[in-house]
């Protein structure tokens, strides 16, 4: 038998079993048997009606066009932080992380009182029809915010690693600024990109404290799934509750193993290269 | 988030139970909803103060505050309450349900078991620019209304029950209330979650004519406002009944039944009466009342037994899943 080289495999294995069915897979399966309290029907009336579908559309809209912002904003930060030497770089690396530190329902109210129609930059985009505050702008305005930090913290060492000869040495040969960005560049970082995403995704799904306080809430328009699930707790409907977070987990589960699958085939492609 | 309210409510049993029976000392848990911190405060330091006289048992009691349906679920899932001071029948009544208060438990004390109750009033700007006075003002065009959201905050559905009554009960139909209140919430902007939500919407963010508050949360809003905001009593609202009540498994099991059911009587004492209503809660004394008649207008106010056969049937028919709120939004 191969032998490894480091010991204690099957004790760190069983640590890393136990902590995450502890940490993880009990809560959900708690999760998943009180939703089974439920008949198919009970369960079904709760989870499909016009208006959760319009909040998982949101909820799960919402979380893509943020996380597909962040996608764009991670790499030039992250780009800018790597790439260029300039005073205060250091202040801004650790700004990043701030929304992390952050509780999100500060975020939430600050965004707020920021784009209503007295606050700071409200005053200027409200008059231009921009409704920043209480909108479903407002919704994706927030959850960049709280989702910032992964795709530029992902791509960073990805970047960081990246030797700029390759690019010169592309660039002598002939190519474009654009050919050594999409064939040079952009095939490496391709992974950590991946990565970022699902992370900002998911983050932006299960985001609660911040997007109610900047959403308005408006059934239909504004009303992200959490809520309801909240409203069906206040109603003591434990069941009816959990079986909505059944439906996010289970969604939330299947898009993000699909990006993880997307993953690996970006690494195996780049491998077969 | 039941779980993670199980492990709160594990570790708040942890710091508050147990220590019940050390000799001559008692630690009792009251849980209540949010606005309540400042009342009880004042409350507890006078009950300490006489049951040490009377009883040589020195008393700590502590506060909990929170949502109310989410307290009450916190109940219900293990924390260690002693009394239960929520915002409404409703919350104490699901802790009643699954068998930790026992009997006609809203019978065991005085009034109905309401050392107090409350009412549903409005703010508006200073000098009332929009000339609101009563309900039916409120849907006056262009009209913005500040009000949580029914579903998850008892001042919200206290607010539509108001609203609702504030048709029925001049006569009007349920057709006619059903209109009411399709254009009253038509004409709310933003439906916070809570009561602290809509308060800061109203007042930081400046959003909205007129804030349907608890008349409590109005008072204190007002004040702090320092002329920029104005009180107006309408004619008619809801009497907003915030129960008390033992938690007989918690105190039989602790131990703590004579001082929890000592501190509840206390409540109806004129000192604590007094106390109450400096808080701007009215007094379910009515001496009390009378003597305090300034800084209580008089208005009518209707008993949720006029507009449905209680607080848990108000809330199916009106709030609940499918129920008439649900039918105000439609998709778009």
């Amino acid at each position: 038998m191969h032998r490894k080289v480091l010991p204690g495999f099957s004790l760190s294995l069983g640590y890393t079993l136990f902590y995450l069915t502890v940490l993880v897979l009990l809560p959900i399966l708690a999760c998943f048997s009180k939703a089974a309290s439920l008949t198919f029907e009970q369960f079904w009336a709760a989870v499909w009606t016009e208006r959760t579908r319009a909040a998982y559309l949101l909820t799960f809209g919402t979380s893509f066009v943020a996380a597909a912002a962040n996608l764009f904003l991670g790499l030039l930060i992250a780009w800018v932080l790597v790439r260029y030497r300039f005073p205060g770089r250091r202040v801004m690396d650790s700004l990043i992380d701030l929304p992390l530190a952050l509780p999100t329902a500060v975020g939430g109210l600050v965004y707020a009182s920021l784009y209503v129609k007295k606050g700071w930059l409200g005053r200027y985009l409200v008059p231009l029809g921009i409704q920043a505050a209480y909108s479903r702008l407002a919704i994706v305005l927030v959850l960049v915010f709280i989702g910032l930090p992964f795709v530029v913290r992902t791509v960073q060492p990805v970047l960081e690693d990246l030797d700029a000869e390759t690019e010169e040495a592309a660039a002598s040969l002939g190519a474009t600024r654009w050919q050594v960005f999409r064939r040079v560049i952009l095939p490496p970082l391709f992974p950590a990109l991946v990565t970022g995403f699902a992370l900002a995704f998911a983050r932006s799904l299960g985001e609660y404290g911040s997007v109610v306080f900047v959403s308005g809430n408006m059934p239909y328009k504004t009303e992200i799934a959490p809520v309801l699930i909240v409203a069906r707790l206040e109603e003591f409907a434990y069941g009816e509750a959990t079986a909505i977070a059944v439906v996010l987990l289970v969604i939330s589960f299947s898009m993000l193993v699909l990006i993880n699958l997307l993953e690996r085939w970006s690494k195996g492609g780049e491998a077969r290269a | 988030m039941k779980r993670l309210l199980l492990h709160g409510a594990i570790v708040a049993g942890l710091l508050t139970g147990g220590q019940a029976r050390a000799n001559g000392s008692l630690q009792l848990l009251n849980v209540s909803y949010d606005p309540t911190r400042e009342l009880w405060r004042e409350i507890n330091a006078s009950f300490i103060a006489q049951y040490q006289k009377e009883k040589g048992v020195a008393l700590t009691i502590k506060q909990s505050h929170g949502g109310s349906s989410s307290q009450a679920r916190a109940v219900i899932d293990g924390l260690e309450a002693d009394v239960v001071t929520l915002a409404s029948y409703v919350d104490t009544d699901a802790i009643a349900q699954r068998g930790l208060i026992t009997g006609d438990w809203a019978k065991r004390l005085p009034h109905d078991s309401l050392p107090y109750t409350s009412t549903i009033v409005f703010v508006v700007r200073k000098g009332n620019p929009r000339g609101i006075k009563d309900w039916p003002d409120l849907v006056k065009p262009g009209v913005e209304v500040i009000t949580p959201n029914p579903k998850t905050s008892g001042n919200g559905y206290l607010g539509f029950f108001s609203a609702w009554g504030s048709v029925v009960l001049k006569g009007g139909s349920r057709k006619d209330a059903l209109e009411y209140v399709t254009k009253l919430y038509r004409q709310v902007p933003v439906l916070d979650s809570g009561a602290r939500g809509a308060t800061t919407t109203f007042v930081q963010r400046g959003i909205g004519d007129v804030h349907l508050a608890w008349e409590n949360d109005a008072r204190l809003e007002v004040a702090e406002a320092k002329g920029d905001l104005d009180l107006v009593y309408p004619p008619i609202s809801i009497r907003a009944e915030p129960h008390v009540a033992v938690v007989d498994a918690n105190v039989d099991r602790k131990k703590t039944r004579a001082a929890a059911e000592a501190y509840l009587k206390y409540l109806y004492t004129d000192a604590a009466q007094e106390i109450i209503a400096k808080h701007f809660y009215r007094p379910s004394n009515e001496a009390v009342l009378k003597k305090h008649s300034t800084s209580f207008p008089s208005l009518r106010l209707f008993s949720i037994k006029e507009i449905a056969l209680d607080f848990p049937d108000a809330h199916k028919q009106f709030i609940g899943e499918g129920g008439v709120f649900d039918k105000i939004y439609k998709p778009r």
